[in-house]
C-alpha cells in the first residue's frame, strides 16, 4: 500500500469529472457500459411482450392476419420514416457535442422532438380510429365472426406493444426537454458529454423496437388490406 | 498484498495499544435526517436498506407467526380461510420482494462492494440512491394493499385468478413488486459497472474476492431477469385495470404463458438470493479456517454457472400445467444440472475448512449452518426435479420445507453470518459473541425444528396452502409451530444485542479478525470516501497460504482478549 497518494485524488478534481472517479475516461466507460445494460434490461423487457406475441400468433395465426388487415401499412411506413429522421436529428446532436457546437446540439434535439411528437400524434389518429371501429379490447371491443378472442388478443398486444414503446418515447422526449438548456449552456463538451451520448443510445434503441413492431403488426396480411 | 505492506498497513498504532473509533467516519461525516434521506454515499445506503429491510423481515415474521398459530390444531379455529389464504400471500411477498431479494445486495453489497475493490463508491451513486427510494416505493404500495386487506393470490399471482376472479388489492401490490423491480435492475446496473470500471490498480478479475463474484453473477439476473416479471406484472395489471385479457382463456389468452414468464423470473430470483449469501459464505469460510479459498477460479465460475443454467430451469415449476412432457424432460435434466455448479462450492467450502487452523466465531457457525442447511435444500431441490417424485409432492408441504431450506437455511443463514462478520467493520464495534453464538444455535434448531417436519407432512400428502388438515398430521404440525417460536426467539435477539453493541461494544479497531481483504485495511467506521489512500493490489486477495495471516488488530488481538484466531 502506497501512502505517498494520500488523499490526493480527492483536493483537485477537474470540473465535469465526478468525485468517485480517477479519469475522464473511467467515467465515459463506467457511463457507456451502464446504459449498454440498461438497454440489455429494456431488451428483456420488451421481450416479455415479443414472447407474447409469438406464442399467439402461432395459436391465433388467422385471427393475426384479420387483425393485421385493420391496421394501415401507409400509416406506419409514414411513422418508420418519422422515427427514422428522427435517430437522424439524434445523431445530428451527438456529432454536435462530440465537436462541441452548442448550438447544433440544441437543433438536433429540437428535431428530434418534433420528429417524436409528430409519430406520436400520427398515433393518437390511429388508436382514435380503432376506438371509432370498435377495436380497443376491454373498453369496447366488438368482432362479429369466428376468430373473434384471437383478434382480440392481435388488439390487446398492438396497445400493450405499441403503448410501451409510445411511452418510452414519451419519456426520452421530456428528457431532452431538459437537455435543451444545458446544451444551450455549453454544459456539453468535447471532453465531457456522455449524457448527450448515452441518450443517444436510448433513443436509438426505441427506434429500433418500432422497426420490428411495424412488420410484426401491419405487415402481415397487407394483400387483403380492404380500406 | 505482500506481508511487508499487509502488515504495514493493518498497524493502527505500537503494538498492544487499545484500538480506537477514528474521528472522523463516514457516520459523523454529516448530521441530520436530510444528510440520510439525501446521501448518495454507498455505506450510508447500505445503512438504510438494512433498516428497511430489518422492518419488512419483521413484518413477514409476524405472518409467518400468524400462519403456525393456526396450523397448531387441525381446525381452522383462529382466521377465516380467506384470511389465511391472505397471511400466505404477504408473508411470501414480504420475505420475497421486500427482505430476500435485497437483503444482502442492498445491505452489505452496497456497503462492501466499493470497499472490496479498493474504490471511493459505486459507478452511479445516485442511481444508487434511487433504487433505495424505488424500493421504497414499492414497499410502501405494498404496505397500503396490506392495511386495506392484502392480496389472496399466492405470491407467484396465477392468472386467470389474479388478473380475474380475486376480490383482492392485486393491482396495487403488482404496481409495487413493478416499482420495486426497478430498484434490483438499478442495483445490479451500478454493481455490474462497478466492478468492471472501478477496480484499484492492479486487482485483476480472478484477484476479486469472491463476494465480488458471486454479486456479479447476481447482478446479472437483476439486469436480465427483472424486467420480464415488470412486464408481466404490468398485463396483469392492465388485465385488471382494462380487462385486456392477454392471459384470459375466456378471450382467447394461455394462462400457463403467465406461468412461464413469470417463473422465468422467479425461478432466477432463488439464485439472486443465494448467489451473494454464497459469496458471504466463502469469505468466512476462508477468513475462519485460514486459508485461501480451495479451486478459487472453479467457486467463481460456479457463480456464473448457476446464474447462467438458471436461466433454463424455469419450467420445473409447470410439471403439472399441461406443459409438454418432452420439455419437461429436458427441464428436468437443466435442473439437476444446476446442482453441480451449486455442489462445487460445498464441496470446495468443505475442501477449505479441511486442515485449516479453525477460529470459532459467530459468523463461523453461520457458514457451518448455511452448509448443513443449504446441502439438504439443494439436494431436495434435486428431488423434486425429478418427473416422477415431483407428482407425487407437487404442491405439498415438501415443497414449503425445500424453498425454506434454501431461503431460510441458505440465504438468511449466509445474510446474518455476513451481516456479524462485517458489523464492526460497519459500525466500527463488536457484538457480544456469547449472545450471538447463543442466537445462531437457537436459529439453527428452531429452523430444523420447524422445517424438518414439514418434509414428512409433505411426502405423508399435507397440501400446500390448507388452513386446516386431518387429525393425524396434528403431532408434526406442533413440532413445526414449537421449532417456530424457537426460531422467532432465536430471529430477534440479534435486534438486541447488535443495537447495545453500536453504544457499548468493545471498539473493534481496523481488523478484528486478522484477515485479508482491502476493506479491512481502511478504519472501522471508514471514512467517507473509504480510503485515506489509494489502494493497490500485488500479490492474493486471500494470501493465507503463502504468508502468515496478518495479527488480528484491535478488540480480538492476542493481547487484548485472548486468542480468537
Amino acid at each position: 500500500m502506497s501512502h505517498a497518494h494520500a488523499a490526493s485524488a480527492e483536493d483537485h478534481h477537474p470540473p465535469g469529472l465526478a468525485h468517485h472517479f480517477e479519469s475522464y475516461e473511467q467515467q465515459k466507460e463506467s457511463s457507456f457500459l451502464g446504459m449498454w445494460a440498461f438497454l440489455a434490461q429494456e431488451l428483456m423487457f420488451f421481450g416479455g411482450l415479443f414472447t407474447c406475441y409469438i406464442i399467439y400468433r402461432s395459436m391465433h395465426g388467422d385471427a393475426f392476419l384479420l387483425g393485421s388487415a385493420e391496421l394501415d401499412w401507409r400509416i406506419g411506413a409514414f411513422n418508420t420514416a418519422v422515427l427514422l429522421g428522427s435517430s437522424f436529428t439524434m445523431v445530428v446532436a451527438v456529432w454536435a457535442a462530440q465537436i462541441g457546437k452548442p448550438k447544433a446540439i440544441f437543433w438536433g434535439l429540437i428535431g428530434t422532438i418534433v420528429l417524436g411528437g409528430v409519430f406520436l400524434g400520427v398515433k393518437v389518429i390511429e388508436y382514435a380510429s380503432k376506438y371509432e371501429h370498435h377495436l380497443i379490447p376491454g373498453l369496447n371491443f366488438e368482432w362479429t365472426g369466428p376468430p373473434a378472442s384471437g383478434i382480440e388478443i392481435f388488439f390487446a398486444l398492438y396497445f400493450a406493444m405499441t403503448g410501451m414503446h409510445a411511452l418510452h418515447m414519451i419519456i426520452g422526449m421530456v428528457i431532452m426537454l431538459f437537455m435543451l438548456k444545458p446544451a444551450l449552456n455549453g454544459h456539453w463538451t468535447p471532453q465531457n458529454h456522455n449524457f448527450v451520448e448515452g441518450f443517444g443510445l436510448y433513443w436509438h434503441f426505441v427506434d429500433i423496437v418500432w422497426i420490428f413492431l411495424f412488420p410484426f403488426l401491419y405487415l402481415l396480411n397487407t394483400g387483403a388490406a380492404a380500406h | 498484498m505482500s506481508t511487508a505492506t499487509a502488515t504495514a498497513s493493518n498497524g493502527v498504532g505500537p503494538t498492544g495499544a487499545e484500538p480506537t473509533i477514528p474521528k472522523e467516519h463516514y457516520l459523523n461525516a454529516s448530521h441530520g435526517l436530510k444528510s440520510w434521506l439525501l446521501t448518495t454515499d454507498h455505506k450510508r445506503i447500505g445503512i438504510l436498506y438494512l433498516v428497511s429491510i430489518t422492518f419488512f423481515f419483521a413484518l413477514g415474521g409476524i405472518y409467518a407467526t400468524l400462519i403456525r398459530l393456526e396450523l397448531l390444531t387441525p381446525g381452522g379455529d383462529l382466521v377465516s380461510p380467506d384470511t389465511y389464504n391472505r397471511m400466505f400471500t404477504m408473508h411470501g411477498i414480504m420475505m420475497i420482494f421486500f427482505f430476500l431479494l435485497p437483503s444482502i445486495p442492498g445491505t452489505l453489497g452496497n456497503f462492501l462492494i466499493p470497499l472490496m475493490i479498493g474504490a471511493k463508491d459505486v459507478a452511479f451513486p445516485k442511481l444508487n440512491l434511487a433504487s433505495w427510494y424505488m424500493y421504497m416505493a414499492g414497499a410502501g404500495l405494498s404496505l397500503g394493499a396490506m392495511m386495506l386487506g392484502g392480496v389472496d393470490t399466492g405470491w407467484t399471482f396465477y392468472t386467470p385468478f389474479s388478473s380475474v376472479y380475486s376480490n383482492s388489492h392485486v393491482l396495487l401490490v403488482a404496481v409495487g413488486i413493478f416499482i420495486n423491480g426497478f430498484s434490483s435492475i438499478f442495483t445490479g446496473i451500478n454493481f455490474m459497472v462497478t466492478i468492471h470500471r472501478m477496480r484499484a490498480p492492479g486487482l485483476t478479475w480472478f484477484k476479486l474476492p469472491l463476494f465480488i463474484w458471486s454479486h456479479y453473477a447476481t447482478s446479472l439476473i437483476m439486469v436480465l431477469g427483472t424486467p420480464v416479471l415488470a412486464i408481466t406484472l404490468l398485463l396483469v395489471g392492465m388485465e385488471r385495470a382494462f380487462g385486456i385479457g392477454i392471459f384470459d382463456p375466456a378471450m382467447g389468452g394461455d394462462p400457463v404463458l403467465f406461468q412461464h414468464l413469470f417463473w422465468f423470473y422467479s425461478h432466477p430470483a432463488v439464485y439472486i438470493m443465494i448467489l451473494p449469501s454464497m459469496g458471504v459464505i466463502s469469505e468466512l469460510i476462508s477468513a475462519f479456517a485460514r486459508k485461501p479459498v480451495f479451486g478459487y477460479k472453479f467457486v467463481a465460475f460456479a457463480s456464473l454457472g448457476i446464474a447462467v443454467i438458471g436461466f433454463l430451469v424455469w419450467g420445473h415449476h409447470m410439471f403439472l400445467s399441461s406443459q409438454s412432457v418432452y420439455a419437461s424432460l429436458v427441464f428436468s435434466f437443466l435442473t439437476m444440472l444446476v446442482a453441480v455448479p451449486s455442489a462445487v462450492k460445498v464441496f470446495n467450502w468443505l475442501a477449505t475448512l479441511w486442515q485449516g487452523s479453525i477460529a470459532y466465531t459467530t459468523p463461523l457457525y453461520y457458514a457451518l449452518g448455511f452448509i448443513g442447511l443449504f446441502t439438504v435444500g439443494g439436494l431436495t431441490g434435486v428431488m423434486l426435479g425429478t418427473l416422477g417424485f415431483d407428482i407425487h409432492v407437487h404442491d405439498t408441504y415438501f415443497v414449503v420445507a425445500h424453498f425454506h431450506y434454501v431461503m431460510v437455511g441458505g440465504a438468511i443463514m449466509g445474510y446474518l453470518g455476513g451481516l456479524h462478520y462485517w458489523w464492526p467493520k460497519i459500525f466500527g464495534r463488536m457484538y457480544s459473541e456469547f449472545w450471538s453464538s447463543l442466537s445462531a444455535l437457537m436459529i439453527f434448531v428452531g429452523f430444523n425444528l420447524t422445517f424438518f417436519p414439514q418434509f414428512i407432512l409433505g411426502y405423508l400428502g399435507m397440501p400446500r396452502r390448507y388452513h386446516v388438515y386431518p387429525d393425524e398430521f396434528q403431532v408434526l404440525h406442533v413440532l413445526s409451530t414449537a421449532g417456530a417460536s424457537v426460531l422467532a426467539v432465536g430471529f430477534a435477539m440479534p435486534a438486541f444485542y447488535l443495537g447495545w453493541s453500536m453504544v457499548f461494544g468493545k471498539v473493534a479497531g481496523k481488523n478484528p479478525w486478522g484477515v485479508y481483504g482491502l476493506e479491512w485495511q481502511t478504519t472501522s467506521p471508514p471514512p467517507l470516501h473509504n480510503f485515506e489512500f489509494i489502494p493497490q493490489v500485488e500479490g492474493e486477495i486471500y494470501d493465507y497460504g503463502a504468508h502468515a495471516a496478518p495479527e488480528p488488530v484491535g478488540a480480538n488481538a492476542p493481547e487484548s482478549v485472548g486468542s480468537t484466531a
